[in-house]
């Protein structure tokens, strides 16, 4: 039974199997041709909202491209398509995304919707914030209370425009009043809710968590909340394969009119109110 | 408590009903799996076998390494493959990142020192092609620690796939989409389903491996 006789026909079936599993992973995962695929890197919040769900599919129709959709935080969408890994890229962080225009890793920013963010905090207000107009005011009073605050800590759009409101605020929040999630939108308002903290959050996402976030609104309507999202092309220059044509062909289409008439009832089914307004063609300085 | 009641009732009607999104992620999941699953038994056995049949130099920090390597973080395979894949990286021509290709390479890279190791301390010396030919009890447990460990795995799936919709959205990325969209039930009844695929393919498994030989 052993010996080096039985040993050939073992291995030979051995290299059967791997030449028939090679075959088949070909044929089962093969791709379509790299010029045909658009890659877009974008935020969470679009893809959590389900906006993305409903827009893909258009755009594909619409093009024959077939778009890969990679959704992370802003920080790492932006630097994604920086590298040239991605073609194409929807953020919502003005000042991180101005300094990647400006350095020419990205191209063409154009405004594409906007929705609002919020200061939420439970009901119970321990830091007496609640109907303050400017949150800058409300985030000052959170710091001299000491009282708690969840933050995403995840470089994203949202963290990053929390971030700036610090600085405008002039406090350099920290521990123990100061708890950083690392997580997306969704995770953090539950544990904001779970310890009663007051956090920063898109419009889209508590919506979306409404039924089991225990918080309330405490400054909404300031124009420093203002949640503004920007499409930009990326820089051919950035790495090899970088399909810029598909890239453009999907800037264009979230401008086209009838994209933005899309975005302009996207969610009044679900929620009774539109997630986005349209804003295509305006500038940072119209808002 | 009612979430997870719901989650369960939602799980089963998934299930049953065949709500086809489910089950192109279903079978995506196993299709990948599997496949990874075949690619580290092709790798892992010989691997294994010839660590095992073998004495040379360097020969126990080599088993340390597969030893180290059944408990490689799916999370860390991630990060290097994409950035192997990257277009701007030295595999990036073959232009496989976020398809399933990218994910069967990275959940193959996870499982092939599990079934190195498995197969390597399983394997006595002469006996190895024995026991390959033979007893089937170190394949079928390196085919189900390998297959539960990457059937299940998300880092390196999330990472190297992107949870694409329709492409390589698997079920424990899907998962994680939706608890991240605030649809917890929809989440339940897809870690119901994982649940219930693993168990499906376990005992399978396990009715081959418990049949006598001959």
């Amino acid at each position: 039974m052993k010996g080096p006789r039985e040993e050939a026909p073992v291995r030979r079936s051995m290299l059967v199997l791997l030449a028939l599993t090679l075959a088949w992973v070909g044929a089962v995962f093969g791709q379509a041709p790299g010029s045909r695929t658009v890659i877009l890197s974008t935020t969470t919040s679009t893809q959590d909202s389900g906006l993305l769900d409903v827009l893909v599919p258009r755009f594909e129709k619409q093009t024959g491209y077939s778009l890969k959709t990679i959704s992370v935080g802003t920080g790492q969408a932006l630097a994604l398509a920086a590298r040239g890994e991605a073609d194409v890229t929807l953020a919502h962080a003005p000042s991180l995304e101005q300094q990647y225009v400006a350095d020419g890793k990205l191209q063409n920013r154009r405004l594409v919707m906007y929705n609002d963010f919020l200061l939420i905090g439970p009901a119970a207000d321990p830091a007496k914030v609640r109907g303050e107009e400017s949150v800058v005011a409300a985030l000052r009073k959170i710091a001299g209370g000491q009282a708690r605050f969840v933050s995403r800590g995840d470089k994203s759009g949202t963290h990053t425009l929390e971030l700036s409101l610090w600085k405008a605020a002039g406090v350099r929040p920290g521990a123990p009043w100061y708890i950083e999630s690392g997580q997306g939108m969704g995770a953090t308002l539950g544990i904001a809710s779970d310890r009663q903290g007051y956090t920063v959050t898109d419009r889209a996402t508590l919506l979306a968590f409404a039924r089991r976030v225990d918080l309330t609104p405490m400054v909404e309507g300031d124009r420093l909340l203002l949640n503004v999202y920007s499409v930009m092309e990326v820089n051919p220059a950035n790495g090899p394969r970088v399909n810029a044509a598909g890239g453009k062909a999907f800037a264009d289409f979230m401008l086209a009119p009838e994209t933005q008439a899309v975005i302009e009832t996207f969610g009044v089914d679900t929620y009774g109110q539109p997630l986005f307004v349209p804003i295509a063609g305006k500038k940072d300085e119209d808002l | 408590m009612d979430v997870l009641i719901e989650g369960v009732r939602q799980g089963l009607g998934l299930l049953l009903g065949g709500d086809p999104e489910v089950l192109t992620i279903l079978w995506l999941s196993f299709q990948v799996s599997g496949t990874a699953t075949l690619i580290a038994l092709l790798v892992g056995i010989p691997a294994g076998a010839a660590l095992a049949l073998s004495r040379f130099p360097g020969r126990t920090l080599l088993v340390s390494a597969v030893n180290t390597g059944m408990g490689l973080p799916p999370v860390v395979v991630g990060l290097f493959v994409t950035i192997m894949l990257w277009r701007s990286g030295p595999l990036g021509e073959l232009e496989i990142l976020y398809t399933p290709a990218a994910i069967v390479v990275a959940q193959a890279v996870i499982a092939s020192p599990i079934v190195t190791g498995i197969t390597l301390a399983a394997s006595r010396l002469q006996m190895v092609w024995v026991v390959l030919r033979e007893a089937r009890l170190p394949m079928l447990a390196a085919v189900m620690a390998g297959f539960g460990g990457v059937i299940s795995e998300i880092g390196a799936s999330m990472m190297v796939g992107g949870n694409i919709k329709g492409q390589t959205r698997t079920l424990t990325t899907a998962m994680v989409l939706e608890t991240g969209k605030g649809n917890f039930e929809v989440a339940i009844a897809l870690s119901i389903l994982l649940l219930a695929l693993v168990f499906g393919v376990n005992w399978a498994l396990t009715t081959i491996q418990q049949r006598r030989p001959g």
